[in-house]
């Protein structure tokens, strides 16, 4: 396969930046789009040109460390992470657009890398049980129904990859905050911090500047663990129901 | 070994604060929404009384004014209800424009390969479409100023006259269809906000969509058909 693509290049986080057209040849069907990239990038040492940044680091989709909007897509044409997306998707001969989240709270680092510690400050908030560590404790010292065990357990699956602030129209970050105060709030252990977390978590989650959820849906077809919207209509519960 | 964690005390949550937070505007948002719909239902079965005759809808308008009677003096409900629309518009309108600034300050630079999303400009430029639609729907049909053949009292004939204008039809309908659009995405979003997290509420906006708009739209077209003279 051969490919056009046009990414965006800055050279750090005071550079403009702009789109720059790249030609790659010798691209396999079964390569991932990072391995494309690591293909161009090679190419682009042998010449002596600057390599294209972009973050990753486990390579098998759980990371969350990788993450470029492809074609206006967060993730690319398939609801899966940057890595976990193979050239398949692709026809030969298409051109690709690809670059970095877009938002206030994930500024640009350099080329396709952005700073995702808005998440870090929005867990730091409450995305946490305060217990003792240790050894853990006997599985069944504490009781969890089923369902409020697979509630948790989906929404434990987000990766904090922050596709869903890059494909937001609003930017906003409500579908990470609503995973991880469902997860929490939803269990036994996340009882005693339950109304604080998520007060705290939505108040830093708006410090962030990350925008207003306005219920489009782009966030859940771009989230590649699968988190739905009814998480989001959890946290308003939550929300409302630490207001009162 | 064991150590006490300081565990600091709830912060007070004044109304400020719910009113500074995303969430909170958005709940303001909802139930002014909501709020706003409930109006639109009853507005739209009062209009289908002119397809009773025009002693039934100007008995009908007359009987608006003396509701509350005689606790109420005449024509008081109608500016009660009046006051709390104005009240609802005005907080739906003032979060609507404070979330929309906020939501593309939260993107300041745009993507290239940038994609529209078709909920988010109807709800925003139909809102405001809309708005100004209100003010004119006012002027022509409740005051009466804007509208040369309007009778005060007379609902019947103001609307025949009204709809009788085919450029007065066109700005209704068009109004109507963005209406239906903005209450297609508005009233299940509104109760996504306040914790419905059931798929199916998708669906039920549709409906409330489509009977509101339905029932609005059929007036008009019975006056350009004939059916009401």
């Amino acid at each position: 396969m051969k490919l056009t693509l046009r990414i965006w290049r800055q050279s750090g986080p005071r550079d403009r930046g702009r789109m720059v057209t790249y030609r790659v040849e010798d691209v396999s069907p079964d390569m991932s789009f990072l391995e494309m990239l690591d293909v161009l990038n090679q190419d682009l040492i042998m010449r002596g040109e600057q390599p294209v940044a972009f973050d990753h680091d486990c390579r098998e989709g759980i990371c969350g460390s990788c993450g470029v909007v492809i074609n206006g897509r967060a993730h690319g044409p398939e609801r899966t992470t940057t890595c976990q997306l193979h050239m398949r998707s692709f026809a030969d001969g298409d051109v690709v657009d690809v670059e970095p989240w877009r938002a206030k709270g994930f500024p640009v680092v350099k080329d396709l890398v952005v700073d995702r510690s808005a998440f870090d400050r929005i867990i730091a908030a409450g995305g946490y049980v305060t217990a003792p560590t240790g050894s853990a404790p006997e599985a069944h010292a504490t009781p969890v129904p089923k369902p409020d065990a697979d509630v948790a357990f989906d929404n434990a699956t987000c990766i904090g990859c922050g596709a869903c602030v890059a494909a937001c129209p609003n930017g906003s970050a409500m579908l990470f905050t609503s995973a991880k105060v469902t997860h929490l709030n939803v269990l036994p252990q996340g009882q005693p911090e339950r109304e604080r977390r998520v007060l705290d978590m939505v108040e830093a989650m708006d410090q962030e500047g990350f925008g207003g959820c306005t219920n489009t849906g782009e966030c859940v077809a771009s989230c590649p663990k699968g988190i739905p919207l009814a998480s989001i209509a959890n946290l308003n519960r939550e929300f409302l129901r630490a207001s009162r | 070994m064991s150590t006490d964690i300081a565990v600091p005390p709830q912060k007070q949550r004044p109304v400020g604060r719910f009113w500074a937070s995303t969430i909170g505007k958005k709940t303001v948002m909802a139930v002014t929404g909501l709020a706003l719909v409930a109006y639109l239902f009853a507005h739209m079965l009062g209009n289908l009384k002119i397809f009773l005759g025009a002693a039934d809808i100007n008995g009908y308008a007359a009987w608006l004014r003396t509701i509350g009677e005689p606790a109420l003096p005449y024509g008081v409900f109608l500016w009660i209800a009046r006051v709390g629309l104005i009240v609802a518009v005005v907080l739906h309108i003032v979060a609507a424009a404070q979330l929309s600034l906020r939501d593309r300050r939260a993107r300041p630079v745009r993507y290239v390969h940038g994609r529209v999303s078709f909920a988010t400009s109807t709800m925003r430029w139909g809102g405001a479409t809309l708005a100004v639609y209100v003010v004119w729907h006012i002027l022509d049909l409740t005051v009466g100023v804007a509208n040369r053949d309007y009778v005060d009292g007379q609902p019947y004939h103001n609307i025949v006259a009204d709809f009788s204008v085919w450029w007065v039809n066109v700005i209704y309908i068009v109004a109507l269809l963005m209406l239906g659009l903005h209450l297609n995405h508005g009233f299940a979003s509104a109760a996504r906000t306040l914790g419905v997290a059931t798929g199916t509420i998708r669906t039920v906006g549709t409906v409330v969509a489509v009977v509101i708009t339905g029932g609005f739209l059929v007036v008009p077209i019975a006056v350009m058909t004939g059916l009401v003279a």
